[in-house]
């Protein structure tokens, strides 16, 4: 059971109407994810990673030119249920999400233990009495006293509120949790305090997430697959370790090459140049014109080249003809 | 500089079709009141509007012609028939000469005229001459309409002839003399269409001198929007007030907009003592009626227009607009530009003047468009209170006369509705082009 | 054990100091009805350091530790409670309205929100003519020379094309290039930067600190640099302060602090923060135990007692720990050094 798929997505694609045109926020985004499995999706921002998150929580503005693909939670093909049905019977009891920011979201004259408890009596019809109980099991998981479920939001700090929102995430008991940036307003200690929370709210609920930041720092801290986005498409998913120790697709080298980091001394590096515009993107690889190991072959719209078990890279260093002109130890080499 | 936002802006604008027809209206406001002031100068306006002499030949309370025509009515318009272009025989005789004139005109009207004279000059007498007048109808019927000595600038008004009207009848003489007869007594009279000639038999006790004669045919429709009950036309008000208006308008928006800004700013930049007094000031002035402070000055001391402009903007300082823009103004103040602009040394007045005033300035410019049309309609609901500028011909004077003169119950349609269509053309044409610059200029009221 | 690598660090003490600040205190009264006291914020609470000429430090802490509004005092734009900042010898208060105006002109400020401190409604030009205008520079030539001289200083060629741009026509990276600009264009002696990368995406952030250290050695400048990201400031400062509740609670060389952390609240603060890796996932995280303090009513003596492992009763909540030099040039203020 452990090891069974619990989200698929296939070929997932969000496009925005603006009156500059139409912007491919998503455009073919494709990923698995098993049961109790955190993937992280890395990317820098405007690459399109909090849409995909609104995608898959059907959360979008009403400026919506297309979307299209598949997207499978259990054996729940979410794409034919009605948005009801998506809201009684998904929303919230199978998938939850802490959007960016939702610390601030709180209803500033409810107070914070029945705000976490509402989800319950609304979806299950729970008794205020048993909801509430329920929701202090959830408190006290997350890490805050339940002493904290009688105060107001305002009464609260960030961090405390930051954990209520993901108490009322969890208070269902969904297999699978979206965290939006769930700790970049928040201080170094906060941060480090929340991610033990998830960490401990993984191993003792057996929650699947679903990670969303820009801080290649933090994600390392929970991700069991990190998928690293780049202007609308992953470029590359791979586990965390292999994703971590040896990025295959040149952002990814490029990207972990540029965060600094405590504990070496080596001197991170800047990627030159900025990522395309989502309104027009180039034809081919998006990447090609940062890429320092670009090449004709980058003109065509790269494949997913799957390496190994569990890795894929959309780059045509990885293609067939390509491995045998060295252009992965070329690539490695920096 | 700013060049390159303000493309961007009007390149959105263009999109709006509503942006569109209010930029036209207003286009066609701006270039009416242009024309006006070019074609008919101030003191000429001035003038004319007083009334009396130029209007003589005006008639009364007339319609307008174009209206009337465009929904297929033949009511008649002024015919002035003049004895330059009039048959004269002339017989002298001993002391003096015999004159006839004929003056003839056809008339193929629906409606009868309303009024008619007859003006007569004889200049250059040293006796008065004397004209026997008679009336000669196109089916040959013919009536003696009296006798006259005239004077050296001498006006008949048949039209106010009761002995006249009594031989006609009953009927007033512009009627009668013009009606079928033998109409069923009580039967509405009808125009007996074609030629009629007033023959004008004089006798002039002078050698030399003569008679000019103009006889009057005033019509019930004349020019594009009719006359007043001082025979004024309309359309000099009409055209004069847009000027008046616009500019009224735009001062006003201009007067208070500007300063209403720069003291709210000054009282977020400053804080402490001087915000408190600002805003209690305007609290006071909030609760001041505007209206029937502007009725007692114009009561007490004078209704002319820039007066009433200046007290406009004056009670419009502290207006409801500094709470307004306070709260704009407070997040800017915290921005961090206004910050670095302190590190590097910007004085209070710089940081107020040129940091914050211009960051609010794009989201002021739908408001203000929109804030311009309300003070003309301020102007012109004191005018038809009768506070409106005592010379000035402005449209809330045409509305405040037809008031008087109780149009609408008279029927005198045109009198209100072309000054009201006027009004509100100016409201929806800036509103209009007020509503899509809020949509450009603030993009979260945009709906995709 | 003592690692001082860099050669500049040793001149950068011996030279004289160009900034002094000593026992500063910044509070923020918080009043009711607008008159009656009712307790103030402590943001800055006994400060006191020196920077010589041509220093780059970091000043490090969470946020509402004090360090933005320490920056803001040292700037100038909040008068000192108690304390005093000397900069060049003359203190701040001393200064009249005219040397006042002149101080802002050597002290360059790059803030935050690299978007927020540009005024939206002005191009790179005028934003960056505007500083030369208020220092009374009224050639139009040589404003225009100057311009482009910082644009190609901060890697904005050829100027050209951002001179008439405007600031949402530009990124994020490029956005806080024009701040530096700013901050460079009235020749400063100092440059305070508050988070400077903090709102920008990983790749660039490394380019921006680049950029800053590169400018700060050339030019000889000393530089403030404030942020709440350790992992950030090795490369790009010289020497470290750790802030806490409103005051210093560490301070030393750059790889001394971060490889020999002595303050129990340094040491907790470098043990939260992870360096990517895989393994992270599976460790809990040491995080003392709850929040930072308030600042209306920090707590009594050390600051951090009430969360510090190592807390002993009747000495750290009852005296304030003076600075202690555990190692050379590495002072702490905790009484475990006594």
């Amino acid at each position: 059971m452990r090891e069974s798929t619990l989200l698929r997505v296939d070929d997932l694609a969000l496009h925005y109407q603006t009156r500059r045109g139409v912007v491919r926020a998503v455009d073919g985004v494709s990923f698995e994810l098993r049961r109790n499995e955190a993937l992280v999706v890395l990317g820098e921002s405007g690459c399109g990673k909090s849409s995909l998150a609104k995608l898959l929580m059907r959360v979008l503005p009403r400026n919506i030119h297309h979307t299209g693909g598949r997207v499978t939670l259990g054996e729940t093909e979410l794409g034919t249920l009605s948005d009801e049905r998506f809201r009684r019977e998904v929303q919230w009891s199978r998938m939850a999400m802490v959007m960016q920011a939702s610390m601030n979201a709180l209803n500033p004259v409810v107070k914070v233990g029945q705000q976490v408890a509402e989800p319950l009596r609304v979806l299950r019809g729970w008794s205020r009495a048993r909801a509430l109980a329920r929701a202090a099991e959830v408190f006290t998981l997350v890490g805050i006293s339940t002493d904290f479920m009688t105060r107001y939001p305002f009464e609260l700090s960030g961090g405390m509120r930051q954990r209520a929102v993901l108490a009322m995430a969890l208070v269902a008991e969904p297999e699978l949790v979206i965290l939006d940036e769930p700790t970049s307003a928040l201080d170094v200690l906060t941060q480090a305090s929340i991610m033990n929370a998830l960490k401990r709210v993984k191993r003792e609920l057996g929650t699947s997430f679903i990670l969303i930041t820009h801080d290649v720092a933090t994600s390392s801290e929970l991700a069991d697959r990190v998928a690293l986005m780049y202007a609308g498409q992953l470029v590359e998913v791979a586990d965390a370790g292999d994703f971590f120790n040896e990025p295959a697709h040149p952002y990814s080298r490029m990207l972990m090459a540029s965060v600094p980091r405590l504990r070496q001394r080596q001197r991170p590096e800047a990627i030159p140049g900025q990522p395309p515009s989502l309104f027009d993107p180039p034809g081919g690889c998006r990447f090609a014109e940062r890429c320092p190991h670009r090449f004709a072959r980058c003109a065509r719209d790269p494949e997913s080249i799957r390496i190994g078990e569990r890795r894929r890279v959309s780059c045509w260093l990885f293609g067939d003809d390509r491995r045998d002109h060295g252009g992965r130890t070329e690539g490695g080499g920096t | 500089m700013i060049g390159v936002r303000w493309r961007e802006h009007w390149e959105e604008l263009r999109r709006y079709p509503s942006a569109l027809v209010g930029m036209a209206i207003i286009a066609v406001l701006v270039g009416l009141s242009l024309y006006t002031v070019i074609a008919i100068p101030y003191s000429e306006a001035l003038d004319k509007w007083r009334g009396g002499e130029p209007w003589q030949l005006h008639p009364v309370n007339a319609g307008s012609l174009w209206a009337d025509r465009l929904v297929g009515g033949r009511q008649p318009s002024t015919l002035v028939i003049d004895s330059d272009a009039a048959e004269v025989e002339e017989a002298p005789f001993e002391g003096g000469r015999r004159l006839r004139m004929s003056l003839a005109f056809d008339y193929d009207y629906e409606g009868f005229p309303s009024e008619i004279n007859l003006f007569l000059r004889a200049e250059g007498h040293e006796q008065r001459p004397f004209a026997r007048l008679l009336w000669q109808a196109p089916d040959g019927r013919e009536l003696m309409l009296g006798g006259y000595r005239i004077g050296r600038d001498h006006r008949i008004s048949l039209s106010q002839d009761r002995a006249l009207e009594r031989r006609l009848g009953g009927l007033v003489p512009h009627i009668g003399l013009l009606a079928e007869p033998d109409a069923d007594a009580g039967a509405q009279p009808q125009v007996q269409p074609g030629r009629y000639t007033l023959m004008l038999d004089a006798v002039v006790f002078d050698e030399q001198a003569g008679i000019d004669a103009e006889l009057v045919l005033y019509g019930r429709v004349h020019g594009i929007a009719g006359t007043d009950h001082q025979r004024r036309e309309l359309s000099l008000a009409l055209m004069w007030g847009t000027p008046v208006a616009l500019a009224f308008g735009l001062l006003a928006a201009v007067g208070t907009t500007i300063t209403t800004l720069i003291i709210a700013a000054v009282g977020v930049w400053y804080r402490g003592w001087v915000d408190a007094t600002i805003q209690r000031l305007t609290e006071v002035n909030m609760i001041l009626p505007l209206l029937p402070i502007l009725v007692m000055v114009g009561t007490l001391y004078s209704t002319s227009i820039w007066l009433m402009l200046g007290v406009v903007v004056v009670l419009g300082i502290f207006s409801a607009g500094i709470k307004m823009y306070r709260a704009m103004l407070l997040p800017i103040r915290e921005a961090p530009y206004i910050e670095a602009a302190q590190a590097y040394g910007a004085g209070n007045l710089r940081i107020v003047m040129r940091y914050m005033i211009p960051r609010i300035l794009p989201v002021l410019i739908p408001t203000f468009v929109t804030l311009i049309p309300t003070f003309v309609f301020l102007e012109a609901s004191l005018a038809v209170l009768g506070l409106g500028d005592p010379v000035l011909p402005t449209w809330g004077k045409v509305l405040n006369d037809a008031q008087s003169q109780s149009a609408l119950y008279n029927g005198y349609y045109y009198w209100v509705v072309s000054p009201a269509v006027l009004l509100m053309l100016t409201g929806l044409g800036f509103a209009m082009l007020g509503f899509a610059l809020d949509r450009v200029f603030n993009p979260r009221l945009r709906s995709l | 054990m003592t690692t001082i690598q860099d050669p500049s660090l040793a001149t950068g003490r011996a030279s004289p100091s160009l900034l002094s600040v000593s026992d500063l205190h910044t509070w923020f009264e918080l009043r009711q009805w607008g008159f009656l006291r009712v307790g103030a914020v402590h943001a800055v609470d006994g400060v006191t350091f020196e920077l010589a000429h041509g220093e780059a430090v970091a000043f490090v802490g969470e946020s509402g530790c004090g360090k933005s509004s320490l920056a803001r005092t040292l700037l100038g734009l909040h008068r000192p409670t108690q304390g005093e900042v000397r900069f060049d010898g003359r203190s701040l208060d001393e200064l009249d309205a005219r040397e006042l105006k002149a101080y802002r002109a050597k002290v360059g400020y790059v803030q935050q929100d690299p978007y927020g401190a540009l005024p939206p409604f002005l191009d790179v030009r005028r934003i960056l003519a505007e500083p030369l205008i208020i220092h009374g520079v009224k050639d139009r030539e040589e404003r225009e020379q100057r311009i482009r001289a910082v644009l190609e200083e901060v890697r904005l060629s050829p100027p050209d094309e951002y001179l008439g741009k405007f600031p949402h026509m530009l990124s994020g990276g490029q956005q806080q290039r024009v701040v530096i600009a700013r901050a460079l264009i009235l020749a400063p002696a100092m440059i305070i930067a508050d988070e400077p990368v903090s709102m920008l995406d990983a790749s660039v952030r490394v380019e921006i600190l680049n950029l800053l250290r590169g400018i700060q050695a050339k030019r000889e400048l000393t530089l403030a640099f404030i942020t709440h990201d350790l992992s950030t400031v090795r490369h790009f400062a010289e020497r470290i302060f750790v802030m806490y509740a409103g005051r210093v609670v560490e301070s030393a060389p750059v790889d001394d602090l971060l490889d020999h952390p002595q303050h129990p609240y340094t040491q907790a603060l470098l043990a939260a923060i992870a360096d990517p890796d895989a393994t992270n996932a599976s460790r809990q995280r040491e995080v003392p135990a709850g929040e930072p303090p308030s600042l209306l009513h920090p707590p009594a003596a050390c600051r951090f007692h009430p969360r510090c492992p190592h807390f002993m009763a009747g000495l750290c909540d009852a005296e304030d720990p003076p600075d202690f030099e555990p190692r050379r040039h590495h002072l702490s203020a905790c009484w475990l050094h006594r």
